[in-house]
């Protein structure tokens, strides 16, 4: 059963078209996230489904319920918002209460809802205090609350944590999967940040100029994501393009533009569809699934690099180099000893690469 | 050089940096504050002692002398006794009149020019834009152009020279700058707010009541005191669209002051201009802080 269904849905901001003929479906009780760089639509696709702004075309099912004429309040949906907007002359608790005082809900009723929520998010000893007395994570906690009290089918949330430190980023987007976890509705969850996407997601939806690039589990995604921009949105670092040719030697061969000694095999390679001899295209490697030393000497692919700069993360070490004239970068355990200037054997499988077509940008 | 040297191992700089108290800096700014300040205070300085003298006192001819006999008869008279024209009540009926004119007319427009603003500011309806700008016009047309068709079409509604008259002119003529100021400061406040109050079940009357006005007090009493001031000064209005009864305090004010016949009484004229400019002064004195807050705040965004 769908939760929410979107059905060729536009807008427009006067001759800019912001969404373009947009199809989604949420199933009940999933987690979708979309995700994609400012300005690509996602929170104004959020907004529509809100009903906070006026459509130009298309239609919303939430529940089953065409709600494209609906008012907000009447969608049966509740907003967590990245400012936390939370009314600020009013205590936490009629913070909580203004909906429900809104739909005139018997103060018996109120109290019952407040104090559910509050139980929750452990905000019960916060109920009386002004939000200014509260800190960022409070808020947002104060603000989760504001939507869960409504006993809504559908949680929206708009860049809920983008204004809080890191720290506390990251415990929050866990709390945030176990309520969902517990409560079981269906939550759509705008943002920025390809981690929150990849660990809260049960389906990710990538958008760019108003148009879903590709909607689909965060593993598929970062394993076979359908174009060049999925890709390199994706992943921290981001996927190595390396620009070339497709040849045909017996088996398609891969020739790097610039030249380099090696030339992939590139017959495992799933393609979706058959190449022709020639075709100019990227490959795309991730810098973590290029491995080093030993462990590179069993890849159908190796080969020596010379190292140009390197950033030590921590756990891994981040490694710049060049393969003839491209940028290619690759993860290194911390411990390996690098220095500036040396070399290191590096491999990788072409059958787990992405490849790209040159012009479309469209995965082969 | 080594000199300087041995003194800053002696005093290792810490902590905040002394400061002179009388610096150039401070004596120049200081000195200046304080020549302007008395500038302004020189004129009130006079106005107070003056009409707290007798004639005979004031006919010496030195006004900045104080009072060698204090008398509070010049407050009295200028209060209760004062003529203008044919009426010998003094001040206190204009008075009655400009707060009888001020209360209604600031709480009419502030009332109407609040939710417009509100309207503009998150209600973005067809037309917006043509109706804001027409209402900016109207901020920028002379007073003086509208003067005549407004007495044909108050004397058409049957309220040229009655009190009621000059409440709707006043009203009229605070709207565009009102309008502009309340739109201007909820543009300020985050539209995000606005939209948790739709998703919240909110309606257009609910979310200015319970969302946008908490928390405007400040630009409210900046409409306030504009429009206190603005309407309890008023004279061209005054004396336009009333008649001797109706006459609000500036008016009269200055048909006193003004007066042709018999002795100038300078102490009752200061008397009767410090009473009117009394009601002013208070609100400035009562809300001084919050004026420059919500100044500030409505500045903020155009």
């Amino acid at each position: 059963m769908n939760s929410i269904e979107i059905n060729n849905l536009s807008l427009n901001f006067g001759d800019v078209k912001v969404l373009k003929d947009l199809n989604l479906s949420v199933n009940k009780g999933e987690f979708l996230v979309l995700l994609g760089a400012s300005g690509c639509g996602k929170s104004t696709l959020l907004n529509c489904i809100a009903g906070l702004l006026e459509i130009n075309d298309g239609q919303i099912y939430i529940n089953n319920q065409n709600v494209t004429w609906f008012e907000p309040s009447e969608r049966g949906i509740g907003m967590v918002f990245q400012s936390y907007a939370l009314y600020p002359q009013m205590s936490v608790k009629g913070n909580l209460s203004f909906s429900l005082k809104n739909a005139k809900l018997s103060k018996d009723e109120i109290e019952k809802r407040v104090k559910h929520a509050s139980e929750i998010l452990q905000i019960e000893s916060l109920l009386d205090r002004k939000p200014a007395a509260l800190s960022g994570g409070q808020r947002q906690r104060v603000a989760i609350g504001r939507a869960l009290v409504r006993d809504v089918e559908v949680f929206l949330f708009d860049e809920p944590l983008s204004n809080l430190d890191a720290k506390l980023r990251t415990e929050l987007r866990v709390e945030i999967k176990r309520l969902h976890q517990k409560l079981d509705n269906t939550m759509i969850y705008v943002t920025h940040d390809q981690i929150e996407a990849m660990t809260l997601a049960d389906r990710i939806a990538i958008m760019r100029d108003g148009l879903i690039q590709q909607l689909d589990t965060p593993k598929i995604i970062y394993s076979n994501p359908v174009n060049k921009y999925v890709a390199g949105f994706i992943g921290s670092p981001g996927m190595n393009f390396l620009k070339g040719k497709i040849l045909q030697d017996g088996k398609p061969i891969f020739k790097l533009e610039g030249g380099w000694c090696e030339s992939p095999d590139l017959s495992n390679y799933k393609f979706q569809e058959t190449i022709k001899v020639e075709k100019e295209v990227w490959l795309g490697i991730r810098p973590e699934s290029v491995v080093v030393g030993g462990e590179a000497e069993n890849m159908p692919v190796n080969f020596n690099l010379e190292i140009e700069v390197f950033e030590p993360m921590g756990a891994d070490t981040l490694v710049w180099s060049q393969i003839g004239g491209q940028e290619f970068r690759f993860m290194v355990d911390v411990n390996t000893s690098i220095n500036v200037g040396g070399t290191l054997t590096v491999g990788f499988d072409p059958a787990h690469a992405s490849i790209f077509d040159l012009e479309s940008e469209e995965r082969l | 050089m080594t000199n300087s040297q041995n003194n800053s191992s002696v005093v290792d700089p810490r902590g905040p940096k002394p400061r002179k108290i009388m610096s150039r800096r401070n004596i120049i700014l200081y000195g200046t504050l304080l020549v302007v300040a008395i500038y302004y205070l020189i004129p009130l300085y006079v106005m107070i002692v003056t009409s707290l003298k007798g004639m005979p006192e004031i006919r010496l001819g030195n006004i900045f002398s104080p009072p060698v006999e204090v008398t509070f008869e010049p407050w009295i008279k200028a209060w209760a006794q004062a003529c203008t024209g044919l009426n010998c009540d003094g001040l206190s009926r204009g008075f009655w009149n400009s707060v009888k004119i001020t209360i209604p007319s600031v709480f009419v427009s502030i009332a109407i020019a609040s939710i417009n603003g509100y309207a503009l500011a998150n209600w973005r309806f067809k037309g917006a834009n043509l109706f804001f700008t027409i209402l900016i016009f109207g901020a920028f047309i002379p007073y003086q152009i509208m003067i005549y068709p407004l007495v044909i079409l108050l004397r058409d509604l049957g309220i040229y020279t009655k009190l009621p008259g000059l409440i709707l002119i006043h009203s009229i003529f605070g709207m565009p700058i009102l309008t502009l100021l309340f739109r201007n400061y909820f543009t300020t406040i985050p539209e995000e707010l606005f939209k948790a109050a739709r998703v919240d079940g909110a309606k257009f009357w609910g979310i200015y009541f319970r969302v946008m006005m908490p928390m405007s007090l400040p630009i409210f009493v900046v409409a306030i005191i504009m429009q206190v001031t603005g309407i309890w000064n008023d004279f061209l209005f005054g004396v336009i669209y009333t008649k001797p009864d109706t006459y609000p305090m500036t008016v009269q004010l200055n048909n006193i002051v003004n007066s042709v016949q018999g002795v100038k009484e300078y102490n009752v004229n200061m008397a009767a201009t410090l009473l009117t400019g009394l009601v002013p002064l208070t609100v400035y004195f009562v809300s001084g802080k919050l004026f420059v807050k919500g100044i500030t705040a409505g500045a903020v965004k155009g």
